[in-house]
């Protein structure tokens, strides 16, 4: 077993199991989280993140294999997905490759949310590259809703995780991004789920004054 | 040659406040005036501002006394120019005007939610936090990168502190509502379920709030209910704050805003610090909330990099992001 990643919520692991290469995600207790919400927490969230998993194929969105859900240790085991991250990725990609990924991610983002489900926390760690695929993981944050306002705060958050950490080249993603969204979900809903992005972009960050 | 000498002026809602500082960071006097709502009724921006249309001269000279300096003695004139609420940012900036005119002294707007980051990194001596800032205004989980203040998380309807000031209004409780919801709190016992919002780095407290009144009318005991709203509102920019520190990497946590006085809140955030080897800084109670200290400083550093503005020009801004604002001090 090697440590993949030590991430916010969970230890991931790369193992074999029974002769496949796995990634185990442990959601770990947090010690100075109150001990009833901490579990409460993790193990809604490994759940979800095995249906959701699953229910993302139904949208033709790449995810991995869910092999086995441990609720006791908030445990999964899953296919481990050999390819790079986003992150990574968009540094090392032309133009035109960059406008092919990101318009692919658009078209899957679209995917999800025709089917209802709100991934959650869509960044750019969160999608690995895989051939001429890309996988989504990370679902622990996901849930189904129809409406606007969900879509446009998972495609918000999107946009800023692009901001703070692509900032060189945040606008021309977003637009690819969008491109592929709009193929998917058609003109006039796109617009409709971009008008509720802004409205939530100007809620957050300025003087709310409702005391 | 002598060290510049900055008065802030601070007015962008409950506080009126007047600091003077000096170019190497030294506080000459910290002078202020808090405008209180009667009990169970939320800020009116109108009657804010008169409050502090009626506390200003005085404010200002007891800065000036406290320093034991003359109004010519002044170097730059800095004034909260937002975000806040404008009938009371315009007190602040009509006097900043009326004072850079008067004493002929270079007037600079500084972006109130920036000056709390920067006062609190000057009195804590951290150099690139990742800065949580929880206030009234503002809750957001910001560092610095390529010339700006970037936001990671932010909350996606009202802030911290509205949180807990509406609620200690709801149930009764005198405002500012969060030193009294942490007094109760010490005293709760059992843990009650309420809805917990994180979404990816962002939360929201709406929910919760309106669930923890529901509480409330249901006959919940007030300790065991404030023990709970702290333990899941704090918990959420926990966990926000952890997520972006894993993603930044950055090697300062710092908490700042009018909130960071919170002692449950600090222990959270030292701890996820200490998880993640992570030095942990908070900014001091006495410079936690609003001030015009965090103005006057911020003046400093903007000054020294040759901004100002003419005193015809210099409007207020009432929602001005956090994120727009170039930093040319910490490039
Ligand atoms: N199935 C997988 N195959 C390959 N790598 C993975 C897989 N799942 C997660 N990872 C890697 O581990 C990192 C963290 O996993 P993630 O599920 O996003 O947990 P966290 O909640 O810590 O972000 C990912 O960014 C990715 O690099
Ligand atoms: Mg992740």
């Amino acid at each position: 077993m090697k440590l993949l990643s030590k991430g916010a919520e969970a230890d991931l692991y790369i193992a074999e199991w029974y002769g496949r290469k796995v990634v185990i995600k442990r959601r770990i207790s947090k010690v100075y989280r109150n001990p009833c919400l901490d579990l409460r927490l993790r193990a809604s969230r490994t759940v979800r993140e095995a249906e959701n998993m699953h229910e993302a194929k139904k949208a033709s969105v790449p995810t991995p294999i869910i092999y086995l859900v441990d609720k006791e240790s908030t445990t999964l085991i899953m296919e481990y997905i050999d390819g790079l991250r986003v992150k990574e990725a968009l540094g090392m990609l032309d133009n035109s490759q960059k406008e092919k990924l990101c318009e692919q991610i658009g078209m899957k983002v679209g995917m999800l949310h025709s089917t209802s489900l709100i991934h959650g926390d869509l960044t750019t760690s969160n999608m690995i590259v895989c051939g001429d695929k890309v996988f989504f993981i990370d679902f622990g944050l996901s849930f189904h809703s129809h409406s606007d306002e969900d879509k446009g705060v998972d495609l918000h958050l999107l946009k800023r995780a692009l901001d703070s950490t692509h900032y060189k080249e945040s606008r021309d993603c977003l637009k690819y991004i969008l491109q592929g969204y709009r193929e998917v979900s058609g003109e006039s809903y796109t617009s409709k789920i971009l008008k509720k992005m802004k409205e939530i972009e100007y809620r957050g960050r300025y003087f709310s004054g409702r005391t | 040659m002598k060290d510049l000498l900055c008065l802030g002026i601070e007015s962008t809602a409950h506080t009126f406040g007047a600091g003077i500082v000096s170019e190497d960071g030294k506080i000459y006097s910290d002078s202020r005036d808090v405008y209180i709502p009667v009990i169970g009724r939320g800020i009116h921006p109108t009657e804010a501002a008169q409050h502090h249309n009626i506390v200003a001269p005085r404010v200002i000279l007891d800065a000036f006394r406290k320093a034991d300096l003359k109004p010519g003695m002044i170097d730059i004139i800095a004034y909260s120019c937002g975000p806040g609420l404008g009938p009371c940012l315009r007190v602040g900036a009509t006097i900043a005007r009326a004072l850079s005119t008067y004493l002929c002294k270079p007037l600079v707007p500084v972006n109130h939610a920036i000056a709390h980051i920067e006062i609190a990194s000057l009195n804590t001596g951290a150099k690139d936090p990742l800065t949580v800032l929880v206030s009234g205004g503002h809750t957001a989980i910001v560092a610095y990168a390529a010339g700006r203040w970037r936001i990671y998380g932010e909350t996606e309807d009202i802030t911290l502190g509205n949180l807990l000031d509406m609620f200690a209004r709801e149930v009764g409780l005198p405002l500012p509502g969060g030193p009294e919801v942490e007094r109760l709190a010490e005293m709760g016992k059992i843990f009650i379920d309420l809805p917990y919002t994180v979404k990816g780095n962002d939360v929201a407290y709406s929910g919760l709030l309106s669930a923890a009144l529901r509480k409330y009318r249901d006959g919940v005991d007030l300790t065991d209910l404030c023990f709970s709203l702290q333990e899941v509102a704090f918990a959420m920019i926990a966990e926000a704050t952890e997520r972006s520190l894993a993603h930044t990497e950055k090697k300062e946590l710092l908490l700042s805003g009018g909130v960071a006085a919170n002692k449950r809140l600090q222990g959270m955030l030292e701890s996820i610090a200490r998880e993640h080897n992570v030095k942990f800084y908070c900014v001091d109670k006495s410079l936690s909330g609003d001030s015009g200290v965090q103005i006057a400083w911020n003046g400093i550093l903007a000054y020294r990099c040759g901004l100002r503005i003419d005193v015809e020009k210099s409007l207020v801004k009432s929602r001005w992001r956090l994120d727009q604002v170039d930093i040319p001090w910490r490039s």
